[in-house]
């Protein structure tokens, strides 16, 4: 099990006190299962996918990343997790502007220690990044931007890729190609995948799914 | 992960060259400024001790003959071996051919520390001044005495007009005055159980450190001088400050990523803090050269350094001292990280969810434009609550942080009113859009503003201290050096001869007849003065009524000084008891700089009358041809040379320093707006970028880029109007605070304050010139923006 | 004692700089240089040695007040020669300036004075004997009996000083050897003053009793190109025996180390490089900077093994010249007092 999140409950402050977002949500993943979470917006799917990643704090329950409880975790500690077991895909890729489509790739593997130049490569190929390594991401369009965001979570080799809403900000057939070449190589890489997704349509393409309405599994 | 990290940080800056060289530029310049003023500080103090120095005048008490003028050698021996810490001086005049030369013999080792006269440098050392002969000489004189004399010339301009230095054993042998000295300084360090000086020197008198008045005006002027660097450099703040937050603004995004691809918080706080104390240091590094070269060509005369012989370096030239050098790079470190700590909160504080787009560089929207002028009305509040009630010279340069810090403050605030005020008198449509636009600009641009603000303000607030400074200096030394010679003597007995000696070779003679006496319980000198023209011309005062001079020379008025006055809370009309049956009105109040003492003054006949028995021992002599009556009274009547002072050359040689002191004023003063103009231009060449979405609909709407331009520089033009106007206000403030609070907390008296409306015209239009300049090419560069990048706009939007 | 060689060093090139530095490695520049097996000449080489570069008349005293409360006095008379020559005049290139100080266990008061040769301030005479500058003097009728006073703003002392044993000879017979690369000085001492007199300090006046120890030393070219600084000690063992030992330490962390034994009788063993050793067991901060202010000192060949303590810690010379130096505590395999100077600790 990659992946185990048992009635987790989060809430935010608002205008009129807290307002639940997840009021008990429990999970599993195994290693090589892809899973769509859908619901509204609102519903608090991106919420979850934060709160796995480490990046927030849950109110209640718990959450296992490959066999470590985060929940309790220091910050320091789950920013280590971050580096080594779990890869976030964003909607908005997330790029580092300064450094070069190469360096951006390499990136997070060089943050793991776990850098493997000729992986990088395949990976680059299979994406059809070669002939861009040496751009700006400015230069490129966001489907490959977007590549560039996948070749760099998959160089780090996770055991966990999360991924919000990766083709959210692409056309139609760009989506269609960017997920399609991000689920081959997630396989390929045996991770676990949770992705965010409104999309009823890259919902299909997963292997389970988990429908997020008013802060409970539906 | 630490270099990966780094690498990531400062790829930043590899695509945004002008920021970074914004960052290292506006460091470098700002610890240029506080450093160079550092340097000029220091070596105007030489400057200034040098001119007290070759001047003999001073700040040691000083052994005379009682009789004639020469000291025999074996005297000073004598003292010095009972115990005695002085140091010989010869002085005599040496004749070349084009005319006479006051040569100073003085004895380097023994002579107290501030006052070894010699500017040394690579070419002389000890060994060649004390054993071979070398005559420090001022430029005036070293031509002719090369020429007289067998011994090496060093022209030295920090010596006085017509003087040159040499060793006492030199002098002696030029002076043809072997085993002979002319007087003996006095160490103010004295070892305990003293034998008395009756019982070792009988022939010798003590003659009390000269009043240090002139030494105050300047230890005044150097605080100024020094809260003058500290406000150049908070003006460079300024722009680290803007360059440091718009550079984290724009790397909002890239730290949120970097996080969130598992970089710990503390991991990447202590690379920013590494990456900036790098760049504070190297820029720092930079900034201290360059002040240094500012230093050096703002006083290229100030090379020969006066310290002691002793244990000082010997180097002639301004110096990189490691203390100078070290405090510059401290002091850009220290502002970077003040420039930088609240960048660092925020990284610190910065939520790692909310949304990763980056805000555009804004101080100061609406809001937050209210509530910093909110916290300026405080500091405001603060500043005039120390004003009434404070004291002490802490809290004085706290009232001067709160008075700038509060201006900088509420300078967002008053240009968005300034704008909104001017939005409702537009009547065309462009003209609403443009001040419209430069409304939306203000933010932007606050902290560039409030540079020049403080830049400006410091401009105005120093060139009225300084000009104020100098017209009180000038008439100070006008009036108490109006006579060109003066003399003291030691003998009552000699008096009346002296005085008809004089009034049969001088134009007028002016006795001063004086007694030490208590009046309104102020230990005040008591002046019997012979008033005539020089009196009536010369004397300015601080506060007056009609026909002073008339009414004194009735015997009618007093004239006292301002620390009398003060302290026994009198003014002008005003009766105060000179004695116990004379009571007279106060005619006028006159300004007595440094001198403890309360003094006053009244006419000759009735001061006789009161003290009959007080004979005047010091004479004010006024002459067409002082150097002529100088050597009729010292070869013909016989007077010591010690005993007479030429006071126009004390007059001339201080105004020349004075005036190096005021072009190095000026010099600053086109640099702080230069680095107020580098601030401007920084922060429009940064919102270029941010300003073509801006723009495109008024391009759009028909506005050519040509004009787009004009209206880009004239937005410039009119905020730094608007800001200088402001500035000039502040600025006389911040002038007042230095001359009549920071002075009266340092020295216990008040400056006047002059206004130089001409000069302030003259400043605006510097500041409007140099913020229409910072904004010219970034105006130019939009003026030629292609269409297509105008175009992309709409394409992109989303 | 070679400190002085220091403080001219750091004094020299002030006035050197227009011969350059080269002179001072060398015997150049006319100056007279010491050679091995030196024969003196009483009572005048008591006096200056004007073809000499540098020279010194070196005084430290351990004393004792009414109540037991240890003081410590030093009295220093420096020659510096511009020239080797002397002139009638101020042309005189001779150079004198002097270092006095009196330290108690929680002050130290220090003085110092400088003049030129040539006018009669300051100098030295032989028959009788006379060492002056300004007030301070150390005079009598020879070296065996000495009346020594000095004085600055805040402390004075006027001393009684007589000779119990003869004069001792450093190095070879007083040829002392102060680098492997041979720089040397003429040296001998007179370590057997009993003293008695009375310290003017601040509080008032106090009788003193105690021992002195008289250095005299000259040189043209003391310390070689590399050595930075010294250590040296003069130790009185409550035994009667003397040990004197100094270590030159060089830019490398190396170490120059001489040391005399001078046995109660005034007889004197002389050991080389190696025989004297000085370890730092504690530092403390003074004017800015760590001074070594307890020493673990050993020599073998005498079994000392014994720890030296200063009496006062912040006994730093803050004069134009500033060094550490003052009156220590010995104590392990012998007990004793001493004085202990260090230069070169910036």
């Amino acid at each position: 099990m990659v992946l185990t999140v048992q009635d987790v409950k989060k809430s935010f402050p608002g205008a009129e006190g807290e307002v639940p977002v997840l009021r008990g949500v429990s999970l599993t993943l195994e290693r090589g299962e892809t899973l769509a979470l859908t619901g509204e917006s609102g519903s608090g799917k991106s919420t979850l996918l934060h709160l796995i990643g480490g990046l927030d704090r849950v109110d209640g329950g718990s959450i296992t990343v490959a066999g470590r409880e985060i929940t309790d975790m220091s910050d320091t500690d789950r920013a280590a997790l971050r580096r080594t077991d779990v890869g976030v895909i964003f909607q908005q890729f997330n790029l580092i502007p300064s450094l070069t489509v190469e360096a951006n790739i390499a990136f997070q593997a060089r943050l793991a220690g776990t850098y493997d130049v000729a992986h990088a490569k395949r990976l680059s190929a299979a994406l059809g990044l070669t002939d861009h390594l040496l751009k700006y991401p400015e230069a490129l369009s966001g489907g490959q931007q977007q590549r560039v965001a996948i070749a760099r979570t998959l160089t780090a080799r996770p055991k966990l890729v999360l991924a919000d809403e990766p083709t959210g900000n692409l056309d139609e057939a760009t989506a269609a190609e960017v997920l399609g070449q991000m689920l081959a190589l997630v396989r390929e890489t045996g991770a676990g995948l949770l992705m965010v997704t409104h999309s009823q349509s890259v919902a299909r393409r997963m292997e389970r799914h988990v429908h997020l309405s008013q802060g409970h599994v539906v | 992960m630490t270099w990966v990290t780094l690498t990531a940080l400062l790829s930043h800056w590899r695509c945004n060259r002008l920021q970074f060289f914004a960052l290292v530029a506006g460091l470098a310049l700002a610890t240029a400024l506080w450093s160079g003023v550092q340097a000029i500080n220091a070596e105007a103090r030489a400057s200034y001790d040098a001119a007290a120095a070759t001047l003999g005048e001073g700040q040691f008490d000083q052994l005379v003959p009682r009789s004639g003028d020469r000291i025999d050698q074996a005297t000073y021996i004598a003292l010095r071996r009972a115990g005695w810490q002085v140091s010989p001086v010869l002085e005599g005049r040496l004749r070349t051919n084009a005319g006479s030369v006051r040569l100073v013999g003085l004895e380097p080792l023994t002579a107290p520390g501030t006052i070894a006269p010699v500017g040394m440098s690579e070419d002389a050392n000890l060994d060649d001044f004390l054993t071979r002969g070398v005559l420090f000489a001022a430029p005036d004189v070293a031509d002719a005495l090369g020429r007289t004399v067998a011994q090496r010339i060093i022209t030295d301009p920090s010596i006085a007009p017509g003087v040159a230095l040499t060793d006492i054993g030199v002098a002696q042998s030029l002076l043809d005055a072997e085993g002979r000295l002319s007087r003996l300084i006095v160490s103010p360090l004295q070892p305990m159980g003293l034998p008395p000086l009756e019982d070792i020197a009988p022939g010798l008198l003590r003659q009390p450190a000269q009043d240090a008045g002139a030494d105050r005006l300047t230890d005044s002027f150097h605080l100024n001088l020094t809260a003058f660097g500290l406000l150049s450099f908070a003006v460079g703040i300024f722009i680290v400050h803007g360059t440091i937050s718009l550079a984290f603004e724009q790397r909002r995004s890239m730290v949120r990523t970097l996080r969130a691809l598992g970089v710990p918080l503390r991991t990447l706080i202590g690379l920013t803090v590494l990456e900036l104390s790098l760049f504070a240091l190297v820029a720092g590094g930079i900034g201290v050269a360059l002040g240094y070269v500012i230093a050096a060509v703002l006083l290229p005369n100030v090379a020969a350094t006066l310290q002691g012989l002793y244990g000082a370096s010997v180097a002639g030239t301004l110096q990189l001292r490691p203390d100078w050098w070290l405090s510059g790079l401290a002091i850009a470190v220290l502002g970077t990280g003040l420039a930088a700590s609240g960048a660092l909160w925020a990284i610190a504080r910065m939520p790692l969810l909310s949304s990763a787009r980056p805000r555009a560089w804004a101080v100061a929207s609406g809001v937050t434009a209210r509530r910093l002028g909110a916290l300026a009305v405080l500091l405001f509040l603060t500043g005039i609550g120390i004003a009434i009630w404070g004291q002490g010279l802490t809290l004085a340069f706290a009232l001067l942080a709160c008075l700038l810090i509060g201006a900088a403050l509420i300078l967002p605030l008053l240009l968005r009113s300034a704008v909104t005020l001017a939005d409702r008198q537009a009547r065309s449509a462009m003209w609403q859009w443009f001040w419209a636009d430069t409304r939306q600009q203000v933010p932007g641009m606050s902290l560039a503003l409030m540079a020049l603000l403080l830049a400006t303000a410091a401009n105005v607030g120093v060139s009225t201290m300084v000009s104020s400074f100098r017209v009180t200096f000038v008439d100070f030394l006008d009036q108490r050096l109006a006579p060109e010679l003066f003399i003291r003597i030691e003998d009552t007995a000699q008096s009346a001869d002296l005085e008809a000696f004089l009034l049969t070779n001088a134009s007028d003679v002016l006795p001063l007849l004086t007694v030490d006496t208590d009046v309104a319980g102020v230990p005040t000198e008591l002046y019997g003065v012979r008033v005539g023209p020089t009196y009536r011309e010369n004397w300015l005062f601080l506060d007056d009524t009609p026909d002073v001079w008339d009414r004194v020379e009735a015997g009618r008025a007093v004239v006292v000084s301002e620390q009398l006055a003060r302290r026994a809370g009198l003014w002008t009309e005003d009766t105060v008891t000179l004695a116990p049956d004379l009571t007279l009105p106060i005619a006028a109040i006159v300004a007595d700089y440094g001198n403890p003492l309360g003094q006053a003054l009244i006419a000759e006949p009735l001061f006789r009358q009161l003290y009959p028995d007080v004979v005047p021992v010091s004479f004010g002599v006024r002459s067409d041809d002082p150097d002529r009556l100088r050597r009729t009274l010292t070869e013909e009547y016989g007077l010591p040379d010690a005993a007479i002072t030429d006071q126009a050359r004390i007059k001339a040689f201080s105004l020349e320093v004075f005036e190096r002191t005021f072009t190095v004023t000026g010099a600053l003063n086109v640099l702080t707006l230069a680095v107020a103009a580098f601030a401007i231009l920084m922060s429009l060449l940064t919102l270029a970028s941010i300003r073509v979405p801006q723009l495109a609909p008024a391009w759009a709407l028909g506005l050519t880029r040509r004009r787009l331009g004009q209206l880009e520089l004239l937005r410039a033009v009119v905020l730094a109007l608007v800001t200088t106007v402001l500035a000039i206000p502040l600025g006389l403030m911040l002038a007042w605070v230095l001359l009549a609070y920071v002075n009266v907390e340092a020295f216990g008296w008040k400056l006047p304050i002059y206004l130089f409306p001409a000069h302030y015209a003259m400043l605006t239009v510097f500041a409007l010139a140099a913020a229409a300049l910072a904004a010219l090419w970034p105006a130019i560069r939009l003026a030629r923006t292609p269409p297509s990048d105008l175009l992309k706009v709409f394409a992109n939007d989303r | 004692m070679t400190v002085r060689a220091l403080l001219l060093i750091l004094w020299l090139p002030v006035q050197a700089a227009a011969q350059g530095f080269a002179g001072l490695g060398t015997d150049a520049d006319g100056f007279a240089v010491p050679t091995p097996d030196p024969v003196f000449d009483f009572p005048k080489d008591h006096g200056a040695h004007p073809d000499y570069r540098i020279e010194w008349w070196y005084l430290t005293a351990n004393l004792t007040g009414p109540d037991g409360t240890a003081y410590g006095v030093q009295w220093t008379l420096f020659r510096s020669a511009l020239a080797p020559e002397t002139r009638e005049g101020w042309t005189d290139p001779q150079v004198w300036f002097a270092h006095a100080a009196v330290t108690t266990p929680d002050r130290h008061l220090v003085a110092e004075r400088i003049a030129r040769g040539g006018i009669g301030q300051a100098g030295v005479t032989v028959d009788p004997f006379e060492a002056w500058i300004d007030d301070w003097r150390m005079s009598g009728l020879d070296v065996e009996m000495l009346d020594l006073t000095a004085r600055g703003t805040d402390f004075a002392y006027d001393l009684d000083l007589r000779a119990t044993g003869p004069l001792v000879f450093h190095g070879n017979g007083g040829y002392s050897v102060k680098s492997a690369q041979g720089q040397a000085s003429y040296y001998y001492s007179q370590p057997f003053y009993e003293v008695s007199g009375t310290l003017t300090l601040p509080s008032g006046d106090i009788p003193v009793t105690g021992a002195a120890w008289l250095d005299r030393e000259w040189s043209s070219q003391p310390l070689a190109d590399n050595q930075s600084g010294w250590d040296w000690f003069s130790l009185s063992f409550d035994k009667d025996d003397k040990l004197m030992g100094f270590l030159l330490r060089d830019d490398a962390g190396g170490v120059f180390s001489s040391a005399t034994w001078i046995a109660s009788d005034g007889t004197t063993t002389a050991y080389p490089d190696g025989a004297f050793r000085a370890r730092a067991l504690e530092w403390h901060e003074v004017a800015g900077r760590d001074v070594p202010v307890r020493w673990a000192v050993q020599m073998p060949d005498r079994g000392v093994d014994v720890t030296v303590t200063a009496l006062n810690p912040d006994a730093w010379m803050a004069l134009s010249i500033p060094y550490w130096e003052g009156p220590v505590i010995v104590q392990g395999s012998h007990a004793g007092r001493g004085y202990l100077e260090m230069t070169g600790y910036d």
